[in-house]
C-alpha cells in the first residue's frame, strides 16, 4: 500500500470511521421511518426501524424463511374446529425503560390484549392517538376475523375467531402485531403525552431505542435483558441515506457496514469489488400483466395464453431489471412454500402465438397496456416494460397502446370491471402465506378490487377456500399446488418477474441473512 | 424608517392569504387521492375509505376545509402530517435548523467569493481573468446540481478520501440537539473533534448549494460594477488622483451593491430550491427533502404548512433586503 493510501485509510478510520467502537453496526438505510409504532404504518422502512429491532411478536418468522416459530408465545394450540387459538405466553420477559418510564412488571396477557384492542376497538383511548388508522390490521381482515380476545390468566390468552383461518399464526408474526407495553401506554396517557408511544418506543426486542434525528440517524443500544439470543453488537445505528449512489460511496468509504437497495446498474461493479460483499435472494414478490377476463376477447383463456406466449420475458429481465430479476412462471415466488416447480412456463413462441390467435378467430386485435407511473421492486420501470411488450405484440399482429395515470388514479381505475386494457402491477407478500397472494389477487371475492384480472374461476377459488381452513401445512400446500396448475392453464395473468433483492455489505459483517419477507434484521449480525 | 417598515409589513397580509390559498389549492389540484396513495397496492374497502375520509375531513365541502385550515393557521396550528401523525410545526422545527445552517454557509461562500470575483473581473474587463471567470461562472450556473454533487463526492470522498460522503457529523459523536445547528451544538458538546467533523461534513454540500448563487452574484457584481465604473463621478475621482483601491472598493462598490443585494435576496429562493436536491444527495436532514417526500405522498398538511412557512421566510428575507437598500442608499429611506 502506498503512503498516500495508508494515510487516506488512516484518515478514514480515525475521522470518518464507521463507529466509535468495533461494536457499533452502521446500516445505511434508504429513508426515515414514519414513526416507531409499527401498527400505525405500512412501509418496510418503518418496520426495519421499529418492529425488527425494538419489538417482539407472539410468533416470529425464522430469519431467512417464512417459517413461523414461537416468540412471546412459547406455544399455542388451535382447536379442532380452528375457531379458537390458545397462546401460552413466555414468562420473565422485560420491557425496555427510558427517561420517562421504568416498567414495574414483566410482559403478560394484558399487553397482548392492549396491543390488539387499541387497533380494533374505537372506544380504546389509544385508538385515535397519533391519528391511528391501523391499515395493516384492517387489510389483514383482523376486525372481521377476531371475535374476542380472552385472558385466561397472566400467561394464557385465547383468540376467538369468527372462522377458521390458517394464516392467522403467520399474521401474529407480522409487524402490525408488535406487542406494546400496556403499562407504558397507561403511564403516557396519564402524563398527557400518549404520542410518546410512537416517538419514544418501548418494546421487548433485542435493541432499545436511544435517539432519532429525523432524516439523519437512528441509534439503538443492545438490550442486555433480552429473553432470547442477545444482539451481537453493542449498538446499532441507522444512517439515513436516501440516494443509492451515495449509500454505495458510504459503504466503500467505510462509513456504513451494510446498505440496502443498490442501483441495479451498480451491482456488477459491487460484485467485482473485493472489498464489498453482495448477497442476493429472490424477493417475496411478483410482477404481472393482468388481462381483463370479463372483456372479450380476453375472456377466452386461449387468447390470453397466446398473448402470454408472445411476451419475451428474458428481454424484460435483461432490459428492465438489468439482471436483478428472475422470470416468473407462477403467481407466487419460488421462496414460498407450495411453489409448484413442476409447472412449465409458456414458451416464448410468436409464431405459435399468432397461429393460436388466428385459430380463435382473433385478428387485427388492438389492446391497451397500462404502465404504472411508479417504481416498485417487482417492476422497476413499467413504461419500458410496456414498450417491450408493445414490440413483442406487434410481432403477432396485435396493436398495443400504452396508457398511464397518476398512481392513485391508476390503482383506483385499474379495479374497474369494465376496464379497457391489461394492467401491469405486482404484489409483495405480507406474511409468507400463499393465501396472501392467491386469495387476495385471484380470489373471486377480489373481483372489482384487488383481483385486477377480474377473473373468477370456481374450481380455483374452491381450492383456496378449502386450503384456508386447514391447519395441516402439507395438505394446504397440495391444494395450492393444484391451484397453480389451474392458474397456468387459464392464464388470467402473464406472470413476468420476481425481483432479486441485493444486500451490499463490508466483508467484516458477519451473520447477515437476507429475509424473504423483505425486512432488514440485525438482531444476530456481528462484526468480525 | 419605521413607516417604511410598517408599510412593507402591511403588504404581508394579502401575500400571506394568497400563499395560504395557493398552497391549499395547489396540492389538491394534483391528481391522486392521499388515502388511495397511502393504501397502495393493498387497496381498501369503500367503508374504510369513507371512515378515513371523514377522519381527514375530506368529506366536507372544500370551502369549509379551507376555512378550517385558515383559522387553524391563524391560531398557529398547521395541522398534523397524514404520514407521520406528528404536528407539522414539530417536524418543521426539527428540520429547519439544518436547512438554515446549510443555506447560510452556502450564501456566505457565494458572497465571500462572488463579490471580489465580480469586482476583479469588472476592473480587468476584457482581460484573461475576466473571460476565465465569466466562463467559469456560466459553467457553474448551468451545472446540474445532482451531477455536480455526485462528481464532488466521487472525487473528494471516494477517490481522495478528504471529506465524508454524507450526513451532518460523524456517527461516532452523539449529543442531544440543543439548537439544531450542528456547528453550535458540536462546539457546545465539548467533544473533541466534533466541531471539525461538522465542518468537514458541511464542506461539500456548501460548495454544491453555493455554486449557482456564487455564479449569479459574480456576474451581477461584475455588470453592476461596470455600469458604475462608467459614471462621471468615478472619472472625476480618477482625475483627482484617488487611488484605484479606494475608487473601486468604496465609491464604485457601494453604488453597485443595490442590484447585487437584490440578487442575493432572490437567491434565497434558489437556495431553497437547490436545497431539495442537495439535501437528498448529502442525506442532509432539512426541509427540502421533507417537502418533496410529502408531495409524493400527497401529505396535504405538510405541503400546505411547509409552503406557507417557506413563503413567509422568503417574505422576511425580502423585507430585510428592502431595509438594506435603505441602509445603503439613504435616498430610498427618505422617500
Amino acid at each position: 500500500m502506498s503512503l498516500k493510501h495508508t494515510l487516506a485509510a488512516g484518515l478514514l478510520m480515525t475521522t470518518f470511521g464507521v463507529s466509535a467502537s468495533a461494536q457499533s453496526l452502521v446500516y445505511c438505510s434508504e429513508g426515515s421511518p414514519e414513526g416507531f409504532d409499527p401498527a400505525l404504518y405500512t412501509s418496510g422502512t418503518t418496520f426495519d426501524a421499529s418492529s425488527h429491532p425494538l419489538y417482539d411478536h407472539l410468533t416470529e418468522f425464522k430469519v431467512g424463511t417464512t417459517e413461523v416459530l414461537p416468540g412471546l408465545a412459547e406455544s399455542w394450540d388451535v382447536s379442532e374446529d380452528g375457531m379458537t387459538v390458545t397462546f401460552k405466553l413466555r414468562e420473565g420477559v422485560k420491557f425496555h425503560s427510558n427517561d420517562q418510564f421504568t416498567p414495574t412488571r414483566d410482559f403478560n396477557a394484558d399487553d397482548v390484549i392492549f396491543t390488539f384492542d387499541r387497533q380494533g376497538n374505537a372506544e380504546n383511548p389509544y385508538n385515535s392517538v397519533s391519528g391511528g388508522t391501523f391499515e395493516y390490521f384492517a387489510s389483514m381482515s383482523m376486525p372481521d376475523l377476531v371475535e374476542s380476545i380472552e385472558k385466561v390468566d397472566d400467561y394464557t390468552i385465547v383468540f376467538h375467531l369468527t372462522r377458521p383461518e390458517a394464516p392467522f399464526l403467520a399474521n401474529m408474526a407480522m409487524d402490525f402485531a408488535s406487542i406494546m407495553s400496556k403499562e407504558y401506554a397507561d403511564a403516557m396517557m396519564e402524563a398527557g403525552t400518549p404520542e410518546m408511544l410512537n416517538q419514544a418506543p418501548i418494546g421487548t426486542g433485542p435493541f432499545t431505542f436511544q435517539a432519532y434525528q429525523k432524516d439523519a440517524v437512528i441509534r439503538y443500544l443492545r438490550n442486555d435483558e433480552y429473553y432470547g439470543d442477545k444482539a451481537r453488537v453493542e449498538s446499532l445505528i441507522f444512517a439515513i441515506t436516501p440516494d443509492a449512489s451515495v449509500r454505495y460511496q458510504k459503504v466503500q468509504a467505510g462509513e456504513c457496514h451494510v446498505m440496502a437497495y443498490p442501483n441495479p446498474a451498480d451491482v456488477q461493479a459491487m460484485k467485482d469489488d473485493e472489498s464489498i460483499v453482495v448477497m442476493e435472494q429472490e424477493g417475496l414478490n411478483v410482477g404481472y400483466l393482468a388481462y381483463n377476463a370479463l372483456q372479450p376477447p380476453f375472456d377466452n383463456p386461449k387468447v390470453r395464453k397466446a398473448l402470454n406466449m408472445a411476451i419475451d420475458k428474458q428481454s424484460i429481465i435483461d432490459v428492465v431489471f438489468q439482471g436483478s430479476g428472475q422470470i416468473a412462471k407462477n403467481p407466487i415466488p419460488p421462496t414460498m412454500w407450495s411453489y409448484n416447480d413442476a409447472i412449465e412456463d409458456d414458451n416464448y413462441d410468436p409464431e405459435a402465438a399468432k397461429a393460436m390467435l388466428e385459430a380463435e378467430g382473433v385478428t387485427d386485435l388492438s389492446m391497451k397496456i397500462w404502465a404504472m407511473p411508479v417504481q416498485r421492486p417487482y417492476n422497476p420501470n413499467a413504461r419500458r416494460m410496456a414498450e417491450l411488450m408493445q414490440d413483442d405484440m406487434s410481432k403477432i399482429g396485435v396493436n398495443v397502446e400504452i396508457v398511464s395515470y397518476e398512481w392513485g388514479e391508476y390503482l383506483e381505475r385499474s379495479k374497474d370491471k369494465d376496464r379497457d386494457g391489461a394492467v401491469l402491477l405486482g404484489w409483495t407478500g405480507d406474511n409468507g402465506d400463499p393465501d396472501n397472494f392467491l386469495a387476495v389477487l385471484l380470489g373471486c371475492d377480489g373481483v372489482g378490487a384487488a383481483n385486477r384480472a377480474q377473473w373468477c374461476n370456481e374450481e380455483f377459488d374452491a381450492k383456496l377456500k378449502e386450503a384456508k381452513v386447514l391447519s395441516d401445512q402439507s395438505a394446504r400446500a397440495k391444494l395450492y399446488e393444484e391451484a397453480q396448475v389451474i392458474f397456468k392453464d387459464q392464464a388470467p395473468w402473464a406472470t413476468i418477474a420476481h425481483s432479486v433483492v441485493f444486500m451490499t455489505m463490508r466483508p467484516e459483517v458477519d451473520g447477515y441473512v437476507v429475509h424473504p419477507l423483505g425486512g432488514h434484521i440485525f438482531n444476530q449480525v456481528g462484526l468480525k | 424608517m419605521l413607516n417604511y417598515i410598517l408599510s412593507r409589513l402591511l403588504t404581508f397580509i394579502p401575500t400571506f392569504i394568497g400563499v395560504t390559498l395557493i398552497s391549499f389549492s395547489f396540492i389538491r389540484a394534483l391528481p391522486g387521492d392521499p388515502i388511495v396513495v397511502m393504501a397502495g397496492e393493498r387497496g381498501l374497502s369503500d367503508e374504510r375509505y369513507a371512515e378515513l375520509s371523514a377522519q381527514f375531513g375530506f368529506d366536507r365541502p372544500i370551502y369549509i376545509q379551507f376555512w378550517e385550515y385558515l383559522t387553524g393557521v391563524l391560531q398557529g396550528d398547521l395541522g398534523t402530517s397524514f404520514v407521520t401523525k406528528r404536528p407539522v410545526w414539530d417536524e418543521f422545527f426539527a428540520l429547519f435548523p439544518a436547512t438554515l445552517e446549510l443555506s447560510t454557509c452556502a450564501m456566505i461562500f457565494a458572497v465571500v467569493l462572488g463579490l471580489p470575483a465580480g469586482v476583479i473581473a469588472a476592473v480587468n474587463r476584457g482581460k484573461f481573468f475576466d473571460r476565465a471567470l465569466m466562463s467559469t461562472a456560466l459553467v457553474g450556473y448551468s451545472m446540474p446540481i445532482f451531477w455536480w454533487a455526485l462528481l464532488l463526492i466521487i472525487v473528494f470522498s471516494g477517490n481522495l478520501g478528504w471529506t465524508p460522503v454524507s450526513g451532518r457529523i460523524s456517527l461516532m459523536y452523539y449529543f442531544p440537539d440543543a439548537t439544531g445547528f450542528m456547528l453550535i451544538d458540536s462546539l457546545a458538546s465539548g467533544q473533541k473533534g466534533a466541531f471539525s467533523s461538522a465542518v468537514q461534513h458541511l464542506l461539500l454540500p456548501t460548495i454544491v448549494l453555493g455554486t449557482i448563487p456564487l455564479a449569479v452574484i459574480a456576474r451581477q457584481t461584475r455588470s453592476a460594477m461596470l455600469e458604475v465604473l462608467g459614471e462621471d463621478y468615478i472619472r472625476t475621482a480618477r482625475a483627482k488622483g484617488m487611488s484605484p483601491g479606494r475608487i473601486n472598493g468604496v465609491h464604485a462598490l457601494r453604488n453597485a451593491m443595490i442590484p447585487v443585494i437584490t440578487v442575493i435576496g432572490l437567491s434565497v429562493g434558489t437556495l431553497l430550491a437547490g436545497a431539495i436536491l442537495t439535501e437528498t444527495i448529502f442525506s442532509w436532514p432539512g426541509i427540502g427533502k421533507w417537502m418533496v417526500d410529502s408531495i409524493f405522498r400527497r401529505d396535504y398538511p405538510v405541503v400546505q404548512g411547509g409552503l406557507l412557512l417557506i413563503a413567509v421566510m422568503v417574505m422576511v428575507v425580502n423585507l430585510t433586503v428592502d431595509m438594506l437598500y435603505g441602509v445603503i442608499n439613504p435616498k430610498i429611506r427618505k422617500r
